[in-house]
């Protein structure tokens, strides 16, 4: 296929996971501002969210205080914010646009329709839309586009790629999440095992949709150690890293056997798949959580470059 | 007033004999089912995402264009002497032009002006000489066609480059057999769902003679933000090729190449929707960013054909048109079937002294106009357009020319209260490859404002399902 269509593809499952993430994190902001007030309040915890995204920056040049409405504003609807849900939207069904005739008819009925729902949410009375009901429409639209792509796209290249995206995007997000949550969001090192430790461990676990998931592999008891396994190198997971990598490899043998060649992508993915699947936990914190994730998004990136190379820009014989 | 104007419905004794198979169709149809009707076809479209983005208006980009869901139907016998005239005019331009960049015989036979030709802003110099696979240059050739009585056509234009508009052709015809099955269960509507089979035969038959396989065809669009992008995926779609844009293709040694995600695949026959200024930053316009540099060169020395070939708008150009009908005279040696509307060049003094003398009466068009743009409709402007045109007209008289205000025949139209005659015109598309191949069927393009002449989409026209009824 074109290498530019199969560049759409992969933008687009990029950017719709994107948006998901995005307002996942709107989804833990907003839960921890529910929190008492310890240690600075919610000031610090969304300046930590927005850290993480690597836009507190941009927020504070654009609105100054960080005031909640703001926050949601400018991590929903705001266009001048790349990673917003309306940004991912838009760019999603715009590289969708491009290659409409790549796309079964009902993958592009959800994602139009997602888009012109996101067109009507704009216009409503900011009051009368709270936090929830936008991450709710967020996961339930990914969801839809989802399920649609699954279950009517022919499982050809296009079909790899877009999965590729999703794969990849993902991986880079699980490790940001986490590395927020470790790094950034509690105050100090003094609050390790505290409520307030613990009430952000859950928050977190709900903001990936893995609270009862979590419960049910590890017994209900919360600890950092397990959390992390459970998002880095549990292979029952789906947002762990090694079930994305899993899906990097499933996904690139398929391009590799239908294209009768295999390139530098392949060797990357297969090099992160083995270290992830040999990992032990105590390795991770010898490394250093925070250093370990660095190398990992690192890593991911890499990767991601690598599928570029090969086979986005046409050139690679 | 409507007597002047033949009506294809109603022609003065009654209801002529295409329409009377749809006199129980829409006298039966209430008011309340044809607003459902309506909006159930609004809908598929922009289902399928038929939209059309006027330039430079702004607005919504995801206009739709209105559809009108009466049809306009043709009997046998009037589409086979259509389309006879049709096909002969289409190979009498394709003659033309590759003799005017051969030897040019036609103007040294002294029945068309050299200057015309080779000081034409649309003469291609760098293809004089150039003979493209089986000498043909216009590969979709679009004729504009307006109907004045029950057996007068007049051509208004031609369109030899990139006519546009085919999609409507076909959405069209699937959008009224999705709403009404029962109106193509009961009559012989003839088939249009072929053209897309036709024009991928077309474009496999003009493979340069290197290419030692089964050919590969790609359709060039400019882009996603062009009007016409819909259009563009939707052929591609139907043909099974690939939609590309410049930065999608490359030249290297003598071919031209696609980037897949396979590595790069060598190209044949490129089906291109851009204008042949953008084709190619090194031989035209150096600021392209929608060519592939190093196109022209692969095309010169046969590793690629375009189609329609750079260079085929001379022969659609205002003024050349005038011509045609001695092109079918000269070339085929046969006698045009199908009539020009007379037509004032403006450029000749005593052409121009006739037109300012009947300026209110006439429609004046710029020679390289397209579109409904920069044209003076006479009997529809008032004294002061009328004078600001006139005005222009003496400052650059050869930019301009003119013909008397058609009587444009009308069809019965949808409207608010009912039914109504509105005026229409006609564009069929006729391929040349190998084969001449007509499908019976044609844009329809209406006038939707009462008394309107104008039927461009980008000034408030709409489109029709145009009928052509099988013959028995």
């Amino acid at each position: 296929m074109l290498s530019r269509t199969a560049a759409n593809l992969f933008w687009m499952t990029r950017y719709l996971e994107r948006s998901e993430t995005t307002a996942r994190l709107l989804d833990l902001g907003f839960r921890n501002a529910l929190l008492p007030n310890i240690g600075g309040g919610f000031r610090t915890e969304w300046s930590a969210i927005l850290q993480s995204k690597g836009a507190l920056q941009e927020f504070t040049d654009k609105y100054g205080e960080l005031k909640q409405r703001n926050i949601e504003s400018f991590l929903f609807f705001d266009l001048d914010n790349p990673s917003s849900v309306a940004s991912c939207i838009t760019a999603a069904r715009e590289n969708a646009r491009i290659v409409r005739t790549a796309l079964t008819t009902q993958v592009w009925d959800a994602i139009n329709t997602s888009f012109q729902e996101l067109k009507a949410l704009s216009r409503r009375e900011r009051s009368s839309l709270e936090v929830p009901e936008l991450t709710d429409w967020t996961l339930r639209t990914a969801a839809l586009i989802r399920g649609s792509i699954a279950a009517t796209q022919l499982r050809n290249d296009g079909y790899r790629f877009m999965n590729l995206g999703y794969a990849v995007e993902r991986a880079d997000n699980t490790a940001r999440l986490l590395d927020v949550k470790y790094y950034v969001l509690l105050p100090s090192v003094a609050y390790v095992g505290s409520g307030l430790d613990n009430y952000q461990w859950t928050t977190l676990l709900r903001a990936l949709s893995a609270h009862r998931a979590y419960n049910w592999a590890y017994g209900g008891e919360l600890s950092a150690t397990q959390i992390a396994h459970f998002l880095i190198l549990n292979p029952k997971f789906p947002r762990s890293l090694l079930s994305c990598c899993v899906e990097v490899n499933e996904h690139l043998d398929h391009l590799a056997r239908m294209y009768d060649r295999s390139t530098t992508a392949q060797e990357a993915a297969r090099k992160l798949l083995g270290e992830l699947a040999e990992a032990k936990m105590a390795d991770v914190f010898d490394e250093g959580l925070h250093e370990f994730l660095s190398r990992m998004i690192y890593e991911n990136g890499r990767l991601a470059g690598c599928i570029v190379d090969q086979y986005l820009t046409g050139e690679a014989r | 007033m409507a007597e002047q104007y033949f009506n294809e419905m109603y022609d003065g004794q009654g209801l002529r004999a295409p329409y009377q198979m749809l006199e129980g169709w829409y006298q039966n149809m209430p008011a309340e089912i044809r607003a459902v009707k309506q909006a159930e076809a609004e809908g598929l479209f922009r289902r399928y995402g038929i939209t059309f983005a006027v330039y430079g208006e702004g607005g919504d980009p995801d206009r739709l264009i209105p559809f009108d869901m009466f049809p306009r139907v043709f009997t046998s016998d009037e589409w086979r002497k259509l389309e006879r005239g049709i096909k002969q005019r289409a190979r009498a331009l394709n003659a033309f032009l590759s003799d005017v960049y051969d030897r040019g015989e036609i103007i040294r036979a002294g029945r068309i002006p050299a200057d015309l030709v080779y000081r034409n802003e649309a003469y291609e110099i760098a293809v004089a000489g150039f003979r493209p696979p089986l000498g043909i240059f216009s590969h979709i050739v679009g004729i504009d066609l307006v109907r004045t009585g029950a057996d007068q056509f007049y051509v208004l234009e031609d369109n030899c480059r990139t006519p546009s508009g085919v999609s409507y052709m076909l959405e069209n015809r699937e959008v009224m057999m999705r709403m009404f099955p029962h109106l193509f269960q009961e009559n012989r509507v003839a088939p249009v769902d072929g053209y897309a089979r036709l024009l991928k035969r077309t474009l496999d038959s003009v493979a340069p003679e290197k290419c030692e396989r089964d050919p590969k065809v790609v359709l060039l669009t400019p882009g996603h933000y062009n009007s016409a992008y819909y259009e563009h995926s939707f052929l591609a779609d139907l043909m099974g090729i690939e939609l590309v844009e410049g930065q999608d293709l490359f030249v290297e040694g003598d071919f031209c190449w696609m980037r897949t995600t396979e590595g790069p695949q060598k190209v044949d026959v490129i089906y291109r929707r851009i204008d042949d200024a953008f084709l190619d930053p090194l031989c035209f316009r150096p600021d392209s960013a929608l060519g592939v540099p190093g196109l022209m060169n692969v095309y010169r020395s046969g590793g690629v054909t375009i189609c329609s070939a750079p260079g085929a708008g001379v022969a659609d150009d205002k003024a050349i048109y005038t011509y045609v009908p001695e092109m079918v005279r000269f070339y085929l040696g046969e006698a045009p079937i199908l009539e020009n509307v007379p037509t004032w060049q403006c450029a000749k003094p005593d052409e121009l002294k006739y037109v300012q003398e009947n300026i209110a009466d006439l429609v004046i068009k710029e020679v390289h106009g397209s579109g409904g743009y920069g044209m003076l409709v006479g009997p529809k402007s008032d004294k002061a357009t009328i004078e600001t045109f006139a005005a222009k007209l003496a400052a650059n008289p050869s930019n301009y020319i003119a013909q008397p205000t058609l009587a444009l025949s009308t069809c019965p139209t949808f409207v608010e209260e009912g039914i109504a005659p509105r005026h229409v015109d006609l564009r069929p598309y006729c391929l040349v490859g190998r084969d001449i191949e007509l499908v019976p069927g044609a844009l329809t393009r209406v006038a939707l404002t009462e008394g309107s002449l104008v039927v461009n989409s980008s000034q408030g026209g709409g489109v029709k399902d145009t009928w052509v009824i099988a013959e028995e």
